[in-house]
């Protein structure tokens, strides 16, 4: 699953079963009914000494009721909207959201427990429900949950952030938005803008009963934006959007990403779409900018490469992958050619999965997915690791989890979510023009757009932004209604060229779904500019 | 309000301990939005709170995963100076927390620039209840969920060559709204949704059952349970058909993955703008066109005993049965209050549920008339291709099968499909009773029957299971 558009009513609520109706991006997918899920300025913040000693106490309370293990997360979660139309503000919001959540380990069996009263009396009380929870459940189970080795770690830690987007003024942020709305709408036959600044603020703190205690904070920053441009006779109307990618920094990206003077071109490449030319069904070379590549990567190599995945744990619901069982992939699946290597990480500058530890208290390492071609490794939690005990023996490895443990509020119990996976440059300097130009006949697709996967990640179909035809190494013109088809071991063979260094580029998802009950995770996938032999390529225009 | 709920608001306060069951009552969320509502300075206050618990259990290659109870609350202020607003949300539901997220509110609405669009808060309204609280199912323990997991667990165990994942998430909620000018209403509510896959230890089977239900008595887990593990063995080994046009017979699960979607193309706004698939070529929108075939029709309706959906929508304003399409015409589009007004006429609300009415031909009955054709469980990652047309692309999943002769012959690869409800629905065969189900994407209250259509359009074989 990924980043799931929900939608939210304007004033905010109950849209249901029937209708999202509302082109304003938002929160949570499977919200209860009644508007944002999470939470305004919070009357009493407590302490960090406060903090930790309602975490100390939960973690008490959990060994007294017969915990052999035991975490508790005291997060507060913020997010800040600004939201515009055309030459308008639609609404802004703030939320607030703060609580705690108790994870206990009973004779190998998990119980959660979370609370927002935060008072000793409520901490405790929730440690001995997730106590009870996980003893209720021990029926159900077949064999212990081991957790592998983690060094005990007391740190703070910050994601880099240099402005603050709370400490920014809401008329500013509007100002910034209707401006550039007024400027795309200079486009010809651009009617319709709607934009939005999107700002989350995490304070997480974690202690567990190993005896790490952590303190982290993280800002991250989103400009959507969706641009209609709409043909004079209303047969036709073509989208621009996904045109700012998110980022784990703070205001000082919104700054940087000039919206203002970038919503021009966008407004006119809306309105070229009108007129670009139906493609022709059939096989071409594919030129993949980092602006769409990123989207692929996340659903074709970052999901199919959970362990939790791979062995069954989300066949419920997102699905199982291809890259299994483990035993037969490791060290031995060719992905695709010999130039590729994938790395998981969360420690890339503004990547919105990079964190300092995770919800397990282990400081995440970087790790290779893919080496040369080949599967290496899989994205693994405390307990997932020592699945793999095996492959780490015979490659001299120590087995440790690789960091990927996150929950995405204090009242979501922790579980294994994507690091960032980025496809690294290859060694030779190349760049998004180089590759053009080495093309005879092919397209060149920039910006995510239509997504779809099936769930054992072997089949996806992928739209884009942005659609240019290429002949004799040069780009002729536009094209729309373009969407191509893949199987994805094939897909990932057919790569036959990449950019180096200087064109690598991060593109991010805020949501990122996966688990029941559902979750979102944020997530930066970096790459650069890749091209990919005769791929199968649809038109997508079909008339009603 | 029904007798259950009665019951509950009878129980002792001290009940709402730390890990209470029952959601806030009607007394307690009345007089704290009237609370907050004293606090305000703005011109105008609207507040809304979702207040309760949700408890879940999970399982996975035959084992338990993860499980839990959330208890939260969340208070969303609207405060407005004329036409300048802010919402703030928090989750500290103390009068210090309430007083601070109205200020916050306020400073942020006075500092946002005017909304032209802004719509004065509604006066008093008259909802009625959609009797959609159980006891049963509020008060159903981590025990009872457990043993309904193992209504899975175990025959998938004793099998010995089936896996068994499933999810059961119980809900005891209530939605409550006010403002400041004396309108309130309040939805208690409770579900149970519970989903259940199967497969083939050696990966070469997946089938899928689920529901869900208000009343958690009337979840009948083994029935689900010996559905899934049917399917499962039926799927085993699929085989390779060539992608192209088929007559599809959709058991509601399908069709309600697919039929859903239509939702979200539902403003009025967006068609008289010009950017859905129902504009009116020349312009204005295609109500009182037929847009499908004449045996469909879908409605809205929270008093349905098959939804117990929200009565009130989240501008407040009560919600009844209302007709989108009728034997095939666009009855209504969606309008909101800011948009009606500037079209001078009535507010449709934003619905909380969504029935399609059916016929009464078995899905049985659908095969046996099929020469060839396609039978398919449910759709999975359904993503827009082309907003003209609600074209949306998605695959077949956990339980695909080829239909020769009247009969289900064999197992098939799952297919990829590039399609729109609308053309499925214009190209339907039979349709039969529909049924409240469980595992769409969107989620909420959906009642849908299982519909033979011909001409579905798939695009390209999947090798996943």
């Amino acid at each position: 699953m990924t980043n799931r558009r929900d939608f939210l009513k304007k004033s905010g609520t109950a849209l249901g079963a029937f209708a999202a109706l509302n082109q304003i991006p938002v929160l949570r997918p499977g919200a209860v009914p009644g508007f944002l899920h999470s939470g305004a300025p919070l009357a009493y913040i407590p302490t960090d000494d406060e903090i930790n000693a309602l975490m100390a106490t939960a973690l008490g309370a959990a060994k007294s009721a017969g915990a052999s293990y035991s975490d508790v997360r005291i997060g507060r979660y913020q997010n800040n909207f600004v939201i515009t139309r055309e030459h308008q503000i639609v609404q802004v919001v703030d939320t607030d959201s703060m609580g705690a959540g108790v994870r206990a380990l009973v004779d190998g069996t998990w119980g959660f427990a979370a609370t927002r009263n935060l008072t000793s009396d409520s901490l405790a009380a929730a440690a001995r429900e997730a106590v009870a929870i996980a003893k209720a459940n021990r029926i159900a189970q077949d064999r212990p949950v081991v957790l592998a080795p983690t060094p005990v770690v007391q740190a703070t830690w910050n994601n880099g952030f240099t402005k603050d987007p709370w400490d920014v003024p809401v008329e500013e942020k509007a100002d910034l938005l209707i401006r550039a709305n007024t400027e795309a709408m200079k486009a010809k036959n651009v009617r319709f803008v709607s934009s939005v600044m999107y700002f989350v603020k995490e304070n997480r703190h974690f202690a567990s009963t190993d005896g790490s205690v952590t303190n982290q904070t993280l800002v991250r920053s989103w400009v959507p934006m969706q641009i209609t441009a709409i043909s004079a006779d209303q047969t036709d109307f073509q989208n621009r959007s996904n045109t700012v990618q998110p980022m784990g920094r703070g205001y000082e990206y919104v700054a940087e990403a000039d919206i203002v003077n970038n919503a021009r071109k966008w407004g006119e490449e809306a309105s070229e779409k009108l007129t670009a030319k139906p493609v022709d069904v059939g096989r071409y070379d594919l030129v993949l900018h980092p602006s769409h590549l990123w989207l692929t990567i996340h659903e074709s190599i970052a999901h199919p490469t959970e362990l939790d995945r791979a062995l069954g744990y989300e066949a419920n619901y997102a699905g199982t992958s291809f890259a299994s069982p483990p035993e037969k992939m490791l060290g031995k699946f060719r992905y695709g050619p010999e130039f590729m290597n994938i790395q998981g990480d969360r420690s890339q500058p503004g990547g919105c999965a990079t964190i300092g530890y995770d919800d397990e208290g282990v400081k995440p390492e970087e790790f290779l997915i893919i080496k040369n071609g080949l599967i290496n490794d899989y994205q693994t939690t405390r307990e997932q690791a020592n699945w793999l005990k095996w492959w780490y023996d015979s490659q001299g490895r120590p087995t440790r989890s690789h960091g990927c443990s996150n929950g995405d509020s204090w009242s979501s119990v922790q579980f294994q979510r994507m690091p960032n996976v980025s496809l690294l440059p290859g060694e030779k300097d190349l760049g998004w023009n180089d590759l053009i130009g080495a093309t005879d006949r092919g397209i060149a697709i920039m910006g995510d757009g239509s997504f779809s996967i099936d769930q054992q990640r072997y089949n996806a179909q992928f739209g884009g932004q942005l659609f240019y035809e290429i002949k004799g190494g040069k780009i002729v013109g536009m094209l729309k209604d373009v969407a191509y088809q893949m199987r994805t071991p094939d897909f990932w063979n057919s790569m036959d060229m990449i950019g180096g260094r200087k064109s690598y580029m991060m593109g991010s998802a805020f949501f990122d779904g996966k688990g029941q009950p559902g979750q979102v995770n944020a997530v930066s996938h970096g790459c650069v500019p890749s091209r990919f032999r005769n791929i199968n390529v649809i038109n997508t225009g079909r008339k009603a | 309000m029904s007798d259950y709920m009665r019951e509950g608001m009878r129980r002792p306060l001290s009940l709402r301990s730390n890990m209470q069951i029952a959601p806030m009552p009607e007394s307690e969320a009345q007089a704290l939005i009237e609370r907050t509502v004293k606090m305000s300075k703005a011109d105008s206050i609207n507040v809304q709170i979702d207040d309760g618990t949700t408890t879940n259990l999970r399982f996975a290659d035959n084992r338990v995963s993860t499980a839990g109870r959330v208890q939260d609350s969340s208070v969303v202020v609207v405060s407005a100076f004329g036409p300048k607003h802010a919402a703030v949300q928090t989750n500290d539901i103390s009068d210090e927390g309430l007083r601070r997220a109205v200020a916050q509110s306020e400073a942020l609405a006075k500092l946002a620039p005017d909304d032209p669009e802004a719509m004065p808060e509604l006066g008093p309204q008259q909802y009625k209840s959609s009797d959609a609280y159980f006891t049963s199912t509020a008060e159903a323990s981590a025990d009872e969920r457990a043993r309904a997991a193992m209504t899975a667990l175990q025959p998938a165990r004793a099998a010995g060559d089936l896996k068994a994942a499933g999810y059961l998430e119980v809900r005891a909620r209530a939605e409550a709204i006010g403002n400041s000018k004396g309108m309130f209403g309040y939805y208690p509510f409770t579900t149970a949704n519970y989903t259940l896959t199967v497969r083939t230890a050696d990966g070469t089977g997946s089938g899928w059952a689920g529901a869900e239900v208000n009343d958690w008595s009337r979840m009948d887990f083994a029935a689900l349970g010996t559905h899934a593990v049917e399917k499962a063995r039926a799927s085993h080994s699929p085989v390779a058909v060539e992608p192209g046009h088929y007559t599809v017979v959709m058991e509601p699960q399908a069709v309600g993955d697919i039929v859903q979607l239509i939702g979200f193309y539902a403003g009025a706004r967006e068609a008289d703008e010009g950017r859905s698939p129902f504009v009116k070529a020349g312009g204005g929108n295609k109500i009182g066109m037929k847009v499908v075939d004449s045996r469909v029709s879908i409605i809205s309706d929270p008093f349905d005993p098959d939804l117990r959906g929200q009565p009130f929508d989240g501008d407040g304003l009560p919600l009844g049965r209302q007709v989108w399409i009728e034997n095939g015409v666009l009855k209504q589009l969606y309008y909101s209050r800011f948009w009606a007004k500037k079209q001078n006429t009535v507010a449709t609300g934003a619905p909380s549920t969504f029935k399609m009415t059916g016929g009464t031909t078995s899905v049985d009955d659908m095969i046996k008339s099929t020469e060839r054709g396609i039978l398919l469980t449910r759709l999975w990652y359904l993503r827009e291709v082309d907003p003209r047309t609600i074209l949306y692309t998605g695959l077949t999943r956990d339980g695909t099968f080829l239909i020769e002769n009247g009969k289900v012959t064999r197992a098939i690869k799952n297919f990829r499909f590039n399609d729109s409800p609308l053309f499925m629905l214009n190209n339907v065969e039979a349709l039969g009773v529909p049924v409240r189900i469980g595992g769409t994407e969107a989620g909420g209250p959906i009642v849908v029957p299982a519909v033979k259509a011909k001409d579905f359009d798939f695009t390209s074989l999947s090798d996943a299971i």
